[in-house]
């Protein structure tokens, strides 16, 4: 909402500079969000005198002046038609910014003749719209003065609105609040009832007073829309971004602004029939002035005459009957909306207009015969023409809302003692008429105010008239000593964010939305959760897994040059639309080589073993049975189907793992080969909670352990995991570790077989092992294996 | 017995002749060994009369003792030197870069989740969650916007539909802020309550200062005396350890939020110049939260009656704090997962937040 100075000046008495107002603005809920102030941009310009006026030789338009600026006498070329000998104008020295074109003035030469400065018009100063001639000052106007100090320049203020202060969408609003904070004193509305000198040829039947409680009509005949609209309207519209455009159109623009009053005028000569307002039938046409055509549904409210919906109720006007330059009779609107009806109809058919803007939040239920007063008085003071009696439908009977105050309420809800007087006060000053009641302020809603519903409502009035500032600043007392801030499952998200980042990972944060198109092949079940209104058709659906959105991230890192990549997030994945079906996982992928080059160390392509590594860590740092997981290879579709695995806990997958399917990288435009992982967090068993925070005792045995290895030959279908358990499982008790430390395939084996080498650590529990009970050790292990994989010894 | 002098000095310059430790092995055995001349010298001694026996024997003891003692410094001089050379042939330039190692980073919106729960932590909040999608109960009519409020509008709210019905207000909806926390909280649990609820929110809106997905931290308080007092003094603390300030400039400016009445909005002093914002400083404003005094309706909508409790509530950009504390100059850059940005902006791994070790810069320089 914008407003100039000298149009707040007509509702509130104040000497408050612009600084002192836009300070008290903020200070009281209506935030200023900027102060333009012309007389800001003026340095430089100063008055001066044009002291002689020839024609250039040149042209038949231009002007060479000799300009009096108080110091010396310049030449200066201008174009102006008003321009004459005498005149005090408003003069840019070389070396001025002008602010219309935010160019300095330099010595120019113009057709031959040389010009040292510049005449200005008031749009060329920003302070205005003419531009038809340079501006002519009042003829005792000082020389060489600073413009800023003669021009009467009028700065704009633009402040936030929140929706609960609609009166306040118009500039007598804004003044009452003021006048209310003590700057000033709100002044009389002067608005004349006029009587009607005939019964309009129009009548206005209401069939639907939910929707319309009252509406309120008024001819005017023989008016002329081709007169002038007055100066002093035009600039303030001008000030707040309105261009006039005629005077029945500026006139209702202003009205609206003013007092947050909306109107509309017909051209009275293009109505067939009288006006009824009515529901629209369902898929009954409407154009608006903007030329576009909606088919209306039966909640949508219609201004009818004979041949249809001339207006949508509230919101935007038609475009066939409105008035045009040649318009002579007018049929004016001044009517109360129902907000939900507008609301709905404005949002369903996305049609936004001031209108709307107003009606939606809030129009003062009893404004509708003075709005129409105003409108006729302004119609007629410019256009002329003669007014009918009013013609009215509906009740303007509408009952204020009622709120009470407990004064004590004050301290104990804000923490500051105001007196019942000083409540009163401001409530008095913002509107509400106030009694006592059993110790309660009783505050009658102001009908412009439809906000106030209980105490808390008013408090906020009192508060923000006698400062927020005024509240005191108290520490938050202790409350009970918190157990622990965050939860097991919270906290462990942290832990493995931390462990993928110390494990070398760049943390990222992509959007919980993705791409249907390339979603797709992740979806766990399937139906997809996409958006009825997506921002953009990249992003349209709720992300079925984290990876899709990183895969996106390779290929653009990898676009970017950087082609060695380790990434991962922790957050939602959904696999349902209902409020929760979502769970939280840990994902990231690896692609590229593990570093750049090195004279030391080893530097490979990163492997499904990498990605694995990765999900073992996560589930670690979770608190996970990591140890126990066991390792199945069936991860779904997205991977290649021999380089990928799950890690289980019986049914629950704690994480899928493994190179992505080269099918799918293909869809993302990536030519590398990716390996990924994704940890459902809320598939890990949080451990269980125990008392006893104590460890097991550690039991420390005297005597060495021994190294032993093994190589066996098995077929190649045989899973390692399958070997090492068997191992282990030869004697639990003796038999400690067992690690693969060699897989050979090829030369010196049979067909389809492979050799799996392990070392076994042995660790004696009584005494020191004899040559032939570690033989004995050997050969159980050589057995069990055996047994379990068919394995034999190489 | 001048013989047995220069037989002293002819026997040390040989063990001083020993160059490694093989030859320092032979002139051993050549002078100590069983055929060694101090052995023989030993033995040459039966034929003396008795008294010259004696005489010779103490001699030739303190002979071999002197002998021995040469040798055992010889020989370590030999170890030492011999290791020297080793040590010189393993010379390696160390000044040559370590074997390759890859550091990673914590997303500044990550850190400054852990910042944030780390300070009101302290004050004695728990960290409640809610879903990222919701129904417009909790998004909205709980909160005080029942349908057809203009503030839903505020919000450009993005829809999933629901399959259940066609009813548009019946659909779901992707959080537009984290306030239904506030009412699943009060569902859940009752008063005292003191909750902060960080996460993902959503709305419709993409230009340079608005991505479709951010991040809030939602707080809610609810007591039987709680006052606007306490609100102040709550955000007060919390903006001074947050920017990590001993003292910090605010101010309070009347707003609207449908779920709290009164509402404010906090603004912080700074100074901002074309190029840099400072933080605590300066004649200028920054909006940095919205708060108020729970609405009586929200409390209702929670089962809670606004008659016996009270409390306050506030939201902040979780995205924006990033900002404003780290300097990242555009919100966009948060969500584009570009390696460059993530290594620069991002945080070491070990930079846990506490208010014991510090809110940040625990974690050690970047490698």
């Amino acid at each position: 909402m914008k407003f100039s100075i000298s149009w707040l000046k007509e509702h509130l008495e104040t000497d408050a500079g612009v600084d002192e107002i836009a300070e008290t603005l903020t200070k009281i809920g209506l935030e200023v969000e900027e102060v333009f102030n012309p007389a800001g941009q003026l340095g430089g310009f100063v008055t001066a005198k044009v002291e002689r006026l020839e024609m250039h030789p040149d042209s038949d338009h231009l002007h060479v002046l000799k300009v009096n600026n108080g110091k010396e006498t310049l030449q200066v070329v201008c174009g102006a038609p008003n321009c004459h000998e005498g005149m005090i104008g408003v003069f840019a020295p070389v070396g001025t910014l002008i602010p219309a074109f935010n160019e300095v003035i330099k010595v120019g030469k113009i057709r031959g003749v040389e010009s040292f400065g510049m005449m200005c018009s008031e749009k060329e100063l920003g302070i205005g719209e003419d531009h038809s001639g340079i501006i002519e000052l009042p003829a005792d106007t000082p020389v060489g003065v600073p413009a800023a100090q003669v021009l009467n320049v009028d700065p704009v203020i633009e402040i936030s609105i929140t929706p609960n202060r609609a009166e306040c969408l118009g500039v007598r609003g804004i003044a009452r609040d003021l006048a209310a904070a003590g700057l000033g004193k709100l002044k009389k509305l002067k608005i004349l009832k006029k009587n009607g000198s005939f019964a309009s040829p129009i009548k206005v039947k209401v069939e639907d007073y939910e929707a319309c409680p009252v509406y309120v009509g008024r001819y005017i005949r023989g008016v002329n829309n081709k007169a002038e609209t007055p100066k002093w309207m035009k600039d303030r519209l001008a000030a707040i971004g309105l261009r006039s455009i005629s005077p029945l159109v500026d006139v209702t623009n202003y009205i609206n602004y003013d007092l947050a009053r909306p109107l509309h005028v017909f051209d009275a000569d293009k109505l067939k029939g009288n006006i009824t307002i009515r529901m629209a039938r369902p898929g009954e046409k409407f154009v608006s002035l903007e030329d576009k055509e909606y088919a209306l549904d039966d909640k949508s409210l219609g201004i009818c005459d004979d041949e249809g919906i001339q207006c949508l109720g509230g919101i935007m006007g038609g475009a066939e009957k409105g008035c045009s330059a040649d318009t002579v009779n007018v049929f004016v609107e001044c009517a109360l909306f129902n907000p939900v009806v507008i609301a709905r109809t404005g949002r369903k058919f996305q049609i936004d207009s001031d209108s709307r803007y107003r009606y939606e939040r809030w129009v003062d239920p009893k404004s509708n015969v003075l709005g129409s007063d105003y409108a006729v008085q302004l119609i007629t003071e410019i256009c002329g023409g003669e007014v009918s009696d009013m013609e009215m439908d509906g009740k303007e009977d509408y009952q204020p809302k009622v709120a009470y105050l407990r004064p004590e309420r004050m301290k104990s809800f804000v923490g500051i003692d105001v007196s019942k007087d000083k409540i009163v006060e401001i409530l008095n000053h913002l509107g509400f008429v106030t009694s006592e009641e059993n110790g309660k302020i009783k505050a009658v809603s102001p009908t412009w105010r439809g906000d106030i519903d209980c105490e808390q409502d008013l408090i906020e009035e009192v508060v923000r008239m006698v400062g927020l500032d005024t509240i005191p600043a108290e520490t938050l007392p202790h409350g009970k000593f918190p157990k622990q801030v965050l939860t097991p499952a919270q906290q462990r998200v942290v832990t493995v964010k931390h462990e993928l980042a110390n494990r070398g990972m760049l943390e990222t944060v992509t959007w919980s939305f993705t791409d249907s198109k390339t979603a797709k092949d992740f979806r766990r079940s399937e139906e997809a959760i996409l958006l009825y209104n997506p921002i953009t058709a990249e992003l349209d659906e709720m992300r079925p897994s984290i990876l899709p959105n990183l895969l996106i991230a390779v290929k653009n890192n990898i676009a970017r040059g950087y082609p060695n990549l380790a990434l991962f997030e922790a957050g939602p994945e959904f696999y349902g639309r209902n409020p929760g079906e979502q769970y939280t996982a840990a994902g990231g992928v690896r692609c590229g080589m593990t570093s750049a080059k090195s004279w030391i160390g080893e530097v490979r392509p990163y492997d499904v073993f990498d990605a694995k590594a990765d999900a073992l860590a996560a589930i670690a740092a979770a608190n996970g049975p990591w140890e126990n997981a066991q390792v199945t290879t069936d991860a779904p579709a997205y991977y290649h189907p021999g380089r990928s695995g799950a890690l289980r806990l019986g049914k629950n997958v704690m994480a899928y793992f493994g190179e992505i399917h080269p099918a799918v990288l293909k869809k993302f435009g990536i030519k590398q080969r990716v390996v990924a992982f994704e940890v459902n967090l809320d598939n890990i068993p949080l451990p269980r909670v125990s008392h006893d925070k104590a460890r097991k005792k550690l039991e420390l045995s005297p005597f060495q352990p021994v190294d032993k290895d093994l190589a066996f030959v098995v077929e190649k279908n045989v899973p390692a995991v399958n070997i090492i358990a068997a191992a282990k499982n030869a004697d639990r008790k003796h038999i400690t570790d067992v690690r693969v430390f060699d897989v050979y395939e090829g030369e010196n084996l049979p067909e389809g077989k492979k050799s799996v080498a392990i070392a076994l650590i042995f660790q004696p529990s009584e005494a020191t092992f004899t040559d032939k009970e570690i033989e004995t050790l050997m050969k159980k292990v050589e057995v069990e294996v055996g047994k379990k994989t068919g394995a034999v010894l190489r | 017995m001048e013989d047995i002098e220069s037989l002293k000095t002819e026997m040390l310059a040989a063990v001083s002749k020993a160059e490694d430790l093989k030859s320092w092995d032979e002139a051993r055995v050549a002078l100590l060994g069983k055929k060694g001349r101090i052995t023989e010298l030993m033995k040459g001694m039966g034929a003396l009369p008795v008294e010259q026996k004696i005489e010779m024997g103490k001699r030739l003891n303190v002979l071999k003792s002197e002998v021995e003692e040469a040798l055992n410094v010889r020989r370590a001089e030999l170890a030492e030197k011999e290791l020297n050379e080793k040590l010189s042939r393993e010379t390696v330039d160390v000044t040559l870069p370590v074997r390759p190692e890859n550091q990673g980073r914590i997303h500044p919106v990550s850190k400054i989740y852990e910042e944030v729960v780390a300070i009101f932590g302290e004050m004695g909040f728990e960290v409640a969650e809610g879903p990222d999608i919701e129904d417009q109960f909790h998004n909205f009519n709980a909160l005080n916007m029942p349908a057809n409020h203009p503030a839903r509008q505020m919000q450009d709210t993005f829809y999933i539909p629901n399959k259940n019905s066609d009813d548009f207000d019946d659909s779901y909806v992707v959080r537009t802020h984290t306030s239904p926390v506030q009412i699943r909280t009060m569902e859940r649990q009752r008063p005292p309550i003191r909750v902060v609820a960080p996460g993902r929110t959503y709305r419709s809106d993409y230009d340079a200062t608005h991505t479709p997905m951010f991040h809030q931290v939602e707080g809610l308080v609810i007591d039987k005396n709680i006052t606007m007092a306490h609100l102040k003094g709550c955000l007060y603390d919390f903006v001074k350890a947050f920017f990590e300030l001993d003292d910090i400039p605010v101010r309070y400016r009347p707003s609207y939020f449908p779920f709290t009445e009164p509402s404010a909005e906090m603004d912080i002093g700074c100074l901002k110049t074309k190029d840099e914002l400072k933080i605590g400083a300066g004649t200028d404003w920054l909006e940095i939260l919205g708060c108020g005094m729970v609405h009586p309706n929200v409390l209702r909508a929670g089962g809670i009656d606004p008659e016996e409790y009270q409390g306050f509530a506030f939201g902040m950009g979780i995205d924006r704090l990033a900002m404003l504390k780290y300097g990242i100059p555009d919100l966009r850059t948060f969500f584009e997962s570009d390696v460059r940005w993530l290594k620069h902006y991002g945080f070491m791994p070990l930079d846990f937040s506490s208010m014991t070790g510090g809110l940040s810069n625990n974690g050690g320089s970047a490698r």
